[in-house]
């Protein structure tokens, strides 16, 4: 068994379906922050068999949560202060996501503009579907 | 300011007011042939569109205005490398309204992002087409005086045509429509109208024969089947003469039912039927010019006393 110690001030993200963590890591762009990060994957899980888990040493601010739950709503966001949990966040779809995920309509305005943001809204919330801003083909890649 | 990107960007009654605005330019054309005087209108066409382009030079000039522009990408600094973006703002400097063609989907919705004057979407890809619904739309409340109550049969490609899709959600807003959509397996509607239609609870019914439903209907809308749009060309032959209109055929129809086409046309409907005072394809493209006057007129925000 691995033990990994607590942390003073941040996030602990459970319940992460196992293997996609590093995708976490990369989509929160933790490896830009200059913070302490413990990627816990294949961890034994009660509720789900096997899940990931990533503690994020930083600041509760720092950090745009949105994305995760777009990645995967399930996802349990523990926040941490003064190494106690002071709240549990509830996930809910964001309406709209910023260069998290790429349209591959080949047809796109956005496969020939330089620098144009990659926008997707929420165009259904019932069925998760997200759409791009400009050209409306709906993302439907598994994550 | 105000763009148009998409023909629900105006709403029902929005719409109501620029459709009298058309009428009111169709029946007193002089009194806004100098509407724009002073005005420049930028058609920025990436892609070839002929009719499209010379249907907005034609209603800034009937409007007193002036126009500029290029008719595809290679006479254009696009060719150099120039985003739409930078163009945009360069043209900006050049006019006070800009109708954009683009062969990439959401280009003119990027355009209006970064633009100090109005865009038009005059087509981007096979993603929006807005002023012909508008034209279409223009045409049969012009010809049936209302845009409510009817039975529109749909008929030819039905899978990949723009202009079926986008009038169908325009139609939508509006109560007692019947949808009949009239086409080969291979080419019918896609499953997001029909559920859309469903949800709505809109009724709609499916045939493959043109006969099988032209005594019903108030309007058909006829689009081009293309050859390449079969998987193999035993069923074009088979199928392709069902979406012919002929004199035969019309002749199972109400005798007050129009016929509209966006245009071109390739024998999808018989020569012999343009003569037929149902048949008012061409008066759609005179209808496409007053709604253009109109959109220009309303998002430039000049008013004609």
């Amino acid at each position: 068994m691995l033990n990994v110690g607590k942390i003073e001030e941040g996030f602990v993200l459970d319940h992460i379906e196992a293997g996609k963590s590093l995708s976490i890591y990369h989509h929160l762009q933790l490896d830009k922050l200059d913070c302490m990060v413990a990627i816990i994957k294949n961890a034994r899980s009660n509720k789900m068999g096997k899940k990931d888990i990533l503690k994020v040493e930083c600041d509760i601010n720092t950090l745009d949560l949105d994305v995760l739950a777009f990645i995967d709503h399930n996802i349990t966001v523990n926040v941490i202060k003064d190494g106690e949990l002071v709240d549990k966040k509830e996930l809910t779809l964001p309406k709209e996501i910023k260069n998290i995920i790429k349209c591959r309509n080949p047809r796109c305005i956005t496969s020939i503009e330089q620098e144009l943001p990659h926008i997707f809204f929420l165009a259904d919330e019932d069925a998760e579907v997200y759409r791009c801003k400009y050209c409306e083909e709906k993302y439907n890649d598994i994550f | 300011m105000r763009h148009l990107m998409n023909p629900l960007d105006f709403t029902v009654e929005e719409l109501e007011t620029l459709f009298a605005l058309a009428n009111d330019i169709e029946a007193h054309p002089d009194k806004y042939a100098h509407a724009c005087e002073g005005k420049k209108l930028a058609t920025c066409f990436y892609e070839p569109s002929t009719r499209t382009r010379l249907s907005f030079e034609s209603a800034m000039l009937g409007l007193g205005g002036q126009v500029l522009g290029f008719s595809d990408a290679g006479s254009s600094s696009a060719s150099k490398g120039e985003s739409v973006s930078d163009t945009i703002r360069v043209i900006s400097c050049f006019a006070d309204i800009c109708a954009m063609r683009h062969p990439k989907e959401g280009a003119p919705m990027v355009a209006a992002g970064r633009s100090s004057i109005p865009v038009i979407n005059a087509g981007d890809g096979g993603h929006q087409h807005p002023t012909q619904t508008l034209t279409d739309l223009l045409t049969i409340r012009s010809l049936k005086g209302r845009l409510d109550h009817f039975t529109i049969g749909l008929c030819g490609d039905l899978k990949f045509g723009r202009t079926v899709h986008s009038l169908i959600n325009a139609l939508v807003r509006y109560p007692g429509i019947h949808f009949t959509f009239i086409s080969p397996p291979e080419l019918r509607v896609p499953d997001y109208i029909t559920d859309l239609l469903r949800e709505k609870k809109i009724p709609y019914n499916e045939v493959i024969r043109l006969e099988a439903c032209l005594p019903e209907l108030d309007l058909l809308y006829m689009t081009r089947v293309q050859r390449e749009r079969f998987f193999n060309e035993e069923d074009y032959v088979r199928l392709k003469d069902f979406y012919i209109l002929d004199k035969n055929k019309l002749s199972l129809a109400r005798k007050d039912m129009l016929i509209l086409h966006p245009l071109p046309r390739v024998n999808e409907i018989s020569v012999e039927v343009d003569d037929d005072p149902r048949a008012v394809y061409f008066k759609q493209v005179q209808y496409g010019v007053y709604v253009r006057m109109a959109l220009i007129l309303t998002l430039l925000d000049i008013h004609v006393d």
